[in-house]
């Protein structure tokens, strides 16, 4: 079976003014200076001609590139379709209309809170009234704006407010995104994992507004993994749909593939984009289902859920090639149980109370 | 949901467009997000959606392009747009 890429994450810089500890790049950074201009656009074109039709432009911060609307342009005359997925912070009045010059077809920005008070506390900088602007200015520039809020304990309280909120702002799309627990998640997940009440009833209100916004605003809101008993369809299957590029130039079966310790990613420096996809062992490694062990082999479900997320076998169990424990079947299924089980007690119902972030680690950036 | 009719005039909504895919060399609807592989009838449909045309001067244009009867054309187009409508990648203005 031949697998073609249909999206291609381009992440352009690790760097970012927020310090978000929910952030999913990496806890510790990859060695070696960031790709070049000259480098993007190579490697912009050579996706297209694999196949590639969507390109998402996010980091860290894609907006700490300069040359960031050179590469919307690049893309564009490739024939791609462009979105920015961005914390909005550096969007001016000037960046914002030039993005828009080079083609730029949609925005993403995200969002702490609803409230400005609780969202800087959580992106570690004031930001809040710099994002508010910003949506407003990618809204009357006429792109269609997607809000992406991570959920967590100290956030998911405010659902409703928070979907108010994205609806006055004139969002099309609200992703309501459960945080994933990978690099600075994972080392923070026993701070931010919600309470088994609060997902009860974020999927009530999630479920209730998907109906009244219908036709205005589309809601999404996946029940987190930890929550489930099924594992999610990571990625569509690894090396099926999707490729990242990372800062450096390592391309990735999937953003947070860096978890896997022992699997080598080739580099857009010394191979091209076309032999890492087809050739490279990190992409050929759970392509498929031959790597599968019980019970994911014998599974009917193999061709749905693909076993799961390899790396979040790789941080629970050990053994990247495990069935995720967030399958019920799983036989780490306990290691995830208990952890979520020792999260009850410690999720108070009342928000963020002064110092409740003091257990969290917030990130920092690389290294100049 | 808007209820689409003859007088109709379709455009792509705001952030989807036409393109084509080059692994297959087939029409596609990209927004963001997502992808709808077309088939040859959908993209002459659609590439014909421009805020200006009617449901009925699209069903004419096609028809006396590829030589079909207006009558089982029209079933097709309103197939098609009512679709994309619910999916909110075609408006009506």
């Amino acid at each position: 079976m031949n697998y073609r890429p249909y999206l291609l994450l381009a992440e352009l810089t690790h760097r970012c003014p927020l310090h978000c500890p929910y952030c999913s790049n990496p806890a510790s950074y990859p060695a070696g200076g960031e790709l070049t201009t000259a480098d993007w656009r190579r490697v912009i074109g050579e996706a297209a001609e694999m196949g590639v039709l969507h390109v998402g432009f996010s980091g860290g911060e894609p907006l700490q590139r300069v040359d960031l609307a050179e590469l919307v342009a690049a893309a564009r005359t490739a024939g791609l379709y462009t979105n920015l997925i961005t914390s909005a912070i550096g969007l001016s009045p000037g960046r914002a209309e030039e993005l828009r010059n080079a083609g730029l077809d949609s925005v993403q920005i995200s969002f702490q809170s609803d409230q400005a008070e609780l969202g800087d506390a959580i992106a570690g900088t004031r930001a809040h009234a710099r994002k508010l602007e910003a949506a407003r200015l990618v809204c009357g520039l006429g792109f269609p704006l997607t809000i992406n809020v991570v959920l967590h304990r100290w956030n998911i309280g405010r659902l409703e407010e928070i979907i108010r909120f994205a609806e006055e702002l004139g969002a099309e799309r609200l992703e309501l995104a459960n945080t994933q627990y990978y690099g600075w998640a994972f080392r923070n997940r026993g701070s931010l994992l919600p309470s088994r009440n609060q997902i009860a009833g974020a999927e009530r209100i999630a479920s209730k507004a998907k109906v009244q916004w219908a036709g205005k605003m589309e809601i999404l809101f996946v029940t987190p993994d930890y929550y489930s008993k099924r594992p999610k369809p990571c990625m569509n299957g690894w090396g099926r749909r999707f490729l990242t590029v990372n800062p450096t130039g390592d391309v990735l079966p999937c953003p947070t593939a860096g978890e896997i310790k022992g699997l080598r990613f080739d580099n857009v420096r010394s191979h091209s984009l076309s032999w890492i996809w087809t050739e490279s062992d990190a992409f050929n490694r759970f392509r498929g289902t031959q790597w599968m062990p019980d019970p994911c082999r014998s599974c009917e479900f193999r061709e749905a859920d693909f076993g799961g997320c390899r790396c979040q076998a790789a941080l629970i169990t050990g053994d990247p090639g495990a069935t995720d424990p967030a399958c019920a079947l799983s036989p780490y299924r306990e290691k995830l149980l208990s952890f979520v089980d020792s999260c009850q007690d410690s999720v108070t119902s009342g928000g963020a109370a002064a110092g409740a972030f003091q257990t969290l680690a917030f990130r920092e950036n690389p290294p100049a | 949901m808007p209820v689409i009719d003859e007088r109709s005039r379709p455009v792509l909504a705001r952030g989807t467009r036409l393109a084509m895919d080059k692994a297959t060399g087939q029409p596609v609807l990209l927004f963001p997000e997502g992808v709808v592989h077309l088939s040859p009838t959908a993209h002459a449909i659609l590439s014909r959606c421009d805020a200006e045309s009617s449901v009925q001067a699209i069903v004419a244009a096609l028809s006396q392009e590829y030589e079909a009867s207006e009558t089982e054309l029209k079933a097709d187009v309103l197939q098609c747009l009512e679709e994309l409508c619910a999916r909110k990648l075609l408006i009506l203005v």
